[in-house]
C-alpha cells in the first residue's frame, strides 16, 4: 500500500494547463501530494481547443473530454467543480471558494487561464452578446444558431474565424468584423490573409476588414445589430466577441503576488511566493505571455520537475506555430514573418492551385514561415526554425519543401519525407510529442491512430498532425496499420460519419456540391466515394435527389449481375420464395431465348446466367409479361426474403411464416441501402429459413414473433441479436421497417448490419428504436415515404426503352469485308 | 485526312461519365469514354487483368475502375495504376464539329492485352 501523501497540493483551474501539470506531477511521483483541484466550470477537464469542432458539429463534448471522472477517482484527486476560488490567504496557506469552502495547501498552483476581452462599447452587456472560451459559450451559440438568423463575429483572428466557421456550418448568416486590414494579421501576411478572406467569402461569409465597432445595438432587451464607426449598421441575432484574451490574474493580484501582464514566474513556474506556482495562459515568463497550448506543455514539465524536487532544465520560453481549425482550409504559420531589411523572403505562389508559401530567412536561418493551401511541410519548416538550423546548403531548394530540399527532387514520396525527420522533431505541437515518442508508442504496440492518440496524445488535440502520425504508422507497420475513424477515401479528409451528417445539416443535394463544399481533393471523386455519396444523398432526400447512374457500380447501373465473361445474370423476384407453374414456364422460356444456364440460388430463387447486355431489356420484358419484377440480386438493397412453409403445411408451424415473408418483401423491395439486406421468416424455432443469420430475421413462436437483427452468413458468420418480441404481424412489419430505416440513415456505405451493430452496439440500436415512445412509428413512416419513390420496377422502365444507350453498342465496325462501313446505332 | 479517321457519330451519343462500345468485326471491341470534364478517350474494351469489360466501369477523372476486380486503368495511357501491372492499348480520339473520330489504323490494329493468369 502506498502511504497517503502528507503534502497538500491545491490547483486553481481545472483547465488544460492545470490538469496537465497534475498529470506531469503524477507521472514523476504519484505519492508526492494529496491533490485538490478547483474548477469554476461545472465539469471535468476537457480539450478547450476542440470547442471549435464542437461548435462546427464535428465533435461532441464526450469526444473532447481529456480526463473523465474515473481519472480523478483513480488518482485520489478531489475535484471541486463549479465552485471558483475567490480568495487566497498566503499567511494561513488556505484558499476560499465561492461556496465558502476553505482548503489548506502546502503548495498552491494557479492555472486560471485567461478571460476573453470584451471591448468596452455601449451594448456590450446585452443578452445575445457572447464570448468564445468555454463550453457554456458554445452552448449559447448553438442555442442561438438553432433559431437561425444573423451572427456577427467581432474579431478576425484564430478564435473569431473558428467561431464564424462553426456558426456558418450551423446555418447562420455570418459577418466577421475585423479591425485590421488583414485577417489573422498576427499569424498571416497580407497575401495569405487575402487568400483566406477570399476563400471564406466564397463559402458565404461576409468579411469586413478595417472595421471598427462603435456600438452594439439592442431591441427589446436583446442584441439586434452592430454599428461601426463609419456609420454602417449590421443586423445581428447573435454577437460573438473574439477580440483577444487577458491573463486571468485577479486572484493573484489580490493576494499580493507579483503581477504584470500575467502572474510573474521563474523558469520553474514559481511565483514571487515560493509556495505558489502558476502555469498556463495566466503567467508571464521572461516578459512573454502565451495563448496557445504547445508552450503550456513545456511549462508543465518544468513545473513538475520543480514540484517533485527533480533537477530539470526549466522552461526557457517557446516559439509557437498556428494552424486554423477550419475544415478544408490549410493554413500554417510560425515565427516571425514581418520581414525587414536584413531578412530575406522566399516566396512561391501557384494561383491555379491556390497555393502560397513564404519562408523568411535571416542570417542563414529560418525565422518564419507562412503556408497556405498546402501545409505538408509546416512541421519541417517549424523544426528548422526551432533548431536554428543553418540552411545555407538548402537555400535555393528550401521553398519547394523537404522532399525536394533534402532529396534533390527525387524523393517526392511523402513517407520518405517523414522518414527523414529527426527523432526529436516535433510531430504534435499541441501536446509536444516528438517523432521519437510516436515511434516508441507504435513500437510498444499501438497500431492504430486511436491507439497512438490515447497512448501518447499525439494528434489528440487539434488533429492537424493526423496525417503525419498516419504516415509514421504506415512507415513502421506498413499494411498492418489498423485504421481508426477512417476517411471515406483518398479524395477527402472527412469520414463517412462526417459526410452523412454534413449532407443533412448543410442540405447538400448534389454530388458535385458535396465534393466542392467539402473540398474533395479530386475533380470528381473515385470509384469508392461516388457510389457512397450517391447513396447518402438518395437516402437523405427521398423524392428530391436524382439518382446518379454514373456513380453506380455496373450491376446497379444495368440491374443485373456482371459475370466473369462480361455477360450478365438475371434473378427475378420470387416473393417469399414462392413461385408457380406460369412463372417457372416464363423463366424456362426466357432462359432458352437469352440465357445459357438456370440455377437455384442460395436465396430461394432462380438465376438465369449468360445474358448479353444488349438482351437485358428484352428478357426483362418477357419476365415482366409473366408478372415478375427485378429481384435486385445485384443491388445494395433488399435481396431475398427467405421463408419456410410455416403453419399452412408444417406440423410444427406456429404462424404463417410464408405469408408474413411475402408481406415483408412486398413492403421492403426496391429500397436502396448501405449494403445488401437479407430477411428470413421461420415458422418455429427449428428455424428452417435460417432467420438467425439474416440482417433481419423473424422466428415465429406460439405467442408471437421474435425479431432478430444483425445476422450474417457470409465471410464472418454472425448469429443475430434478439431485438424484441412482438405479438402481431403488423407490429413485426412496423419494427422491420423502422429497423431498416435506422440502418439506412445511420450505417456507412458498404457496412452490412452485422458490422454496423458491432460498431455502434445493440444498445444503441435499441435506444434509437425504443427510447422515444414514437420512434418506431416515425422511422417506419420515413421508410414508407421513401418507398413511395423506390417501388417501381427498374426492369420495366428499361424494357420500356429508358436508358437504351446503356445496353446498345455505338455501332459495329466491319473493316475487312467492306471497309469503312459503319452502322451507327442511332 | 478523310479515311484516316473513322467517324463514329455525334458526341452526344455518350453522356458524360459514361462509355459505349464499338464491336469491330475480326478485331477487338473498343470502349469509347466521355469523362465528367468532357474529354473523350478510347481503349480496347478488355481489362489487362482478366479481360473485364472496362466500358462498364465507374469513370472518375481520366480513370476507369474495372467492374470485375476494381483495377484502376488510366484512360490516357491504358496503364494500370497503383500497384497493379498491365496495359491496354489506347486508340486516338478526335472531336471535330461535334463528331467523334477514332484513328482507323489504331482501331484495326488494336490487340487485346494479355490477361493475367
Ligand atoms: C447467386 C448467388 C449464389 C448462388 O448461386 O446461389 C450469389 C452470388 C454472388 N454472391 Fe452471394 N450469392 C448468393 C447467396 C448468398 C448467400 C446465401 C443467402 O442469401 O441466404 C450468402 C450468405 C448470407 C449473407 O449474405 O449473409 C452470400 C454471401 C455473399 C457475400 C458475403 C457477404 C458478407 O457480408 O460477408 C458476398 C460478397 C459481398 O457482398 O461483398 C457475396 C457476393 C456475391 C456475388 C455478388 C459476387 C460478385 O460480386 O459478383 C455473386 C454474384 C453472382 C451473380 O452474378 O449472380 N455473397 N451470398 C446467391 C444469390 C442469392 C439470391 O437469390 O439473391
Ligand atoms: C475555441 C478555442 C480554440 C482554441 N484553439 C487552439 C488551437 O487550435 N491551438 C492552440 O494551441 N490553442 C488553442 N486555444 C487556446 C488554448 O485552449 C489555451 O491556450 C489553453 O486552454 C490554455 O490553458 P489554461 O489551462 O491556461 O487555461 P484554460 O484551459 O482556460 O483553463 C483555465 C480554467 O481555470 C478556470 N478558472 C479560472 N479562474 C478560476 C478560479 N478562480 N477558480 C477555479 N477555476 C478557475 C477556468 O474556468 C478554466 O476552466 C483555443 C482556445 C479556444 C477558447
Ligand atoms: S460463393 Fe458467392 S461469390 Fe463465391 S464463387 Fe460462389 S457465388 Fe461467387
Ligand atoms: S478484370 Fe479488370 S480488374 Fe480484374
Amino acid at each position: 500500500m502506498v502511504a497517503t501523501p502528507t503534502q497538500r497540493l491545491v490547483v486553481i483551474g481545472n483547465g488544460m494547463a492545470g490538469c496537465r501539470a497534475v498529470e506531469e506531477v503524477l507521472a514523476r511521483d504519484p505519492a508526492a501530494y494529496r491533490i485538490t483541484i478547483f474548477g469554476a466550470e461545472p465539469r471535468v477537464n476537457y480539450n478547450r481547443i476542440m470547442l471549435s469542432p464542437v461548435l462546427a458539429g464535428e465533435k461532441a463534448f464526450e469526444d473532447i473530454v481529456i480526463n473523465d471522472a474515473g481519472w480523478y477517482a483513480d488518482n485520489a484527486i478531489t475535484l471541486v467543480s463549479g465552485d471558483p476560488v475567490v480568495a487566497i490567504d498566503r499567511a494561513a496557506q488556505t484558499v476560499t471558494a465561492a461556496s465558502g469552502r476553505v482548503e489548506p495547501y502546502d503548495r498552491l498552483l494557479l492555472a486560471t487561464g485567461s478571460d476573453p476581452f470584451i471591448i468596452p462599447v455601449p451594448g456590450a452587456d446585452l443578452p445575445g452578446v457572447v464570448t468564445f472560451r468555454d463550453l457554456d459559450d458554445v452552448d449559447k451559440m448553438l442555442r442561438a444558431a438553432e433559431r437561425g438568423g444573423q451572427a456577427v463575429v467581432i474579431g478576425g483572428g484564430l478564435l473569431g474565424l473558428e467561431a464564424a466557421h462553426g456558426l456558418s456550418l450551423r446555418g447562420m448568416g455570418v459577418t466577421v468584423i475585423h479591425l485590421m486590414p488583414t485577417l489573422m494579421e498576427r499569424q498571416l501576411d497580407e497575401a495569405a490573409g487575402y487568400l483566406l478572406k477570399t476563400e471564406l467569402e466564397r463559402r458565404g461569409q461576409t468579411i469586413l476588414t478595417g472595421a471598427d465597432t462603435a456600438e452594439i445595438l439592442g431591441e427589446n432587451g436583446h442584441v439586434a445589430g452592430v454599428r461601426l464607426k463609419d456609420g454602417r449598421e449590421i443586423a445581428a441575432d447573435l454577437v460573438v466577441m473574439a477580440v483577444g484574451i487577458r491573463p486571468a490574474t485577479a486572484l493573484a493580484k489580490a493576494a499580493g503576488l507579483a503581477v504584470e501582464r500575467g502572474v510573474v514566474v521563474d523558469d520553474h513556474m514559481v511565483t514571487s511566493d515560493p509556495a505558489i506556482m502558476a502555469v498556463g495562459e495566466c503567467v508571464q515568463h521572461r516578459g512573454a505571455c502565451y495563448g496557445l497550448v504547445a508552450p503550456l506543455w513545456e511549462m508543465c514539465r518544468a513545473l513538475a520537475d520543480a514540484a517533485c524536487g527533480l533537477a530539470g532544465p526549466g522552461f526557457a520560453g517557446s516559439v509557437t506555430s498556428t494552424k486554423l481549425k477550419v475544415s478544408g482550409i490549410d493554413l500554417f504559420s510560425a515565427g516571425d514573418f514581418s520581414g525587414g531589411a536584413d531578412c530575406e523572403d522566399i516566396v512561391m505562389r501557384d494561383a491555379a492551385r491556390g497555393l502560397y508559401k513564404r519562408v523568411v530567412v535571416q542570417d542563414g536561418r529560418v525565422i518564419g514561415a507562412v503556408l497556405y493551401g498546402d501545409t505538408a511541410d509546416g512541421a519541417w519548416y517549424f523544426d528548422l526554425l526551432r533548431r536554428g538550423t543553418d540552411i545555407a546548403d538548402l537555400r535555393d531548394r528550401l521553398i519547394f519543401g523537404q522532399a525536394h530540399a533534402l532529396g534533390g527532387g527525387a524523393a517526392t514520396d511523402p513517407l520518405a519525407t517523414v522518414a527523414a525527420l529527426p527523432d526529436d522533431a516535433e510531430v504534435c505541437g499541441c501536446n509536444g510529442v516528438s517523432k521519437g515518442t510516436v515511434m516508441a508508442t507504435i513500437a510498444g504496440g499501438a497500431c492504430s491512430l486511436d491507439a497512438v492518440r490515447s497512448q501518447c496524445k499525439a494528434s489528440a488535440s487539434c488533429g492537424s498532425c493526423t496525417g503525419l502520425v498516419e504516415q509514421l504508422l504506415a512507415l513502421t507497420l506498413g499494411d498492418d496499420v489498423q485504421s481508426g475513424p477512417k476517411t471515406m477515401c483518398k479524395c477527402t479528409s472527412f469520414t463517412h460519419a462526417d459526410v452523412r451528417r454534413l449532407i443533412v445539416e448543410r442540405e447538400f443535394k448534389l454530388i458535385p456540391q458535396v465534393m466542392q463544399e467539402l473540398n474533395w481533393s479530386t475533380p470528381d471523386g473515385c470509384a469508392s466515394c461516388r457510389p457512397a455519396l450517391n447513396y447518402y444523398l438518395l437516402c437523405a432526400w427521398p423524392g428530391q435527389y436524382k439518382d446518379d447512374q454514373q456513380s453506380r457500380f455496373v450491376n446497379e447501373r444495368l440491374h443485373a449481375n456482371i459475370q466473369k465473361d462480361g455477360s450478365y445474370s438475371v434473378v427475378p423476384r420470387m416473393w417469399g420464395g414462392m413461385t408457380n407453374p406460369d412463372e417457372l414456364r416464363a423463366i424456362a422460356d426466357a432462359t432458352e431465348k437469352y440465357g445459357r444456364m438456370v440455377k437455384v440460388t442460395g436465396g430461394q430463387r432462380l438465376d438465369i446466367f449468360g445474358v448479353k447486355k444488349e438482351d437485358l431489356p428484352k428478357i426483362w420484358a418477357d419476365l415482366n409479361a409473366a408478372g415478375m419484377v427485378s429481384g435486385h440480386a445485384y443491388g445494395k438493397s433488399l435481396r431475398t426474403v427467405k421463408t419456410c412453409v410455416g403453419s399452412e403445411w408444417c406440423r410444427f408451424g406456429t404462424q404463417d411464416s410464408t405469408g408474413l415473408g411475402i408481406a415483408i418483401e412486398r413492403m421492403t423491395w426496391g429500397s436502396w441501402m448501405p449494403h445488401k439486406f437479407k430477411i428470413a421468416v421461420s415458422g418455429c424455432p427449428r428455424n428452417c429459413a435460417e432467420a438467425t443469420i439474416k440482417d433481419f430475421g423473424v422466428v415465429c413462436v406460439d405467442s408471437g414473433y421474435e425479431l432478430h437483427v444483425g445476422g450474417n452468413g457470409g465471410i464472418h458468420v454472425r448469429a443475430t441479436d434478439l431485438l424484441c418480441k412482438v405479438a402481431t404481424e403488423a407490429e413485426a412489419m412496423q419494427v422491420c421497417a423502422a429497423f431498416i430505416q435506422l440502418y439506412r440513415e445511420e450505417a456507412w456505405y458498404l457496412e452490412r448490419t452485422a458490422p454496423w451493430i458491432e460498431r455502434v452496439g445493440l444498445a444503441h440500436v435499441k435506444a434509437r428504436l425504443f427510447d422515444a415512445p414514437d420512434a418506431v412509428e416515425r422511422l417506419a413512416a420515413r421508410f414508407a415515404y421513401a418507398q413511395t419513390f423506390m417501388q417501381d420496377d427498374p426492369w420495366a422502365r428499361r424494357a420500356g426503352g429508358e436508358d437504351a444507350e446503356l445496353h446498345q453498342h455505338l455501332g459495329e465496325f466491319r473493316p475487312f469485308p467492306t471497309p469503312a462501313l459503319l452502322e451507327a446505332a442511332e | 485526312m478523310i479515311g484516316e479517321w473513322l467517324d463514329i457519330g455525334p458526341v452526344g451519343q455518350i453522356s458524360p461519365g459514361n462509355a459505349r462500345t464499338l464491336p469491330v468485326q475480326g478485331g477487338e471491341e473498343i470502349a469509347v469514354f466521355h469523362t465528367l470534364d468532357n474529354q473523350f478517350y478510347a481503349l480496347v474494351n478488355k481489362c489487362p487483368h482478366k479481360h473485364g469489360p472496362l466500358s462498364q466501369g465507374i469513370v472518375h477523372g481520366a480513370v476507369v475502375t474495372c467492374p470485375l476486380h476494381s483495377w484502376n486503368i488510366s484512360l490516357k495511357t491504358g496503364q494500370a495504376l497503383g500497384d497493379d501491372q498491365g496495359c491496354v492499348p489506347t486508340i486516338p480520339v478526335r472531336v471535330d464539329a461535334g463528331r467523334l473520330y477514332l484513328l482507323r489504323a489504331a482501331v484495326i490494329g488494336a490487340t487485346a492485352p494479355r490477361a493475367m493468369a
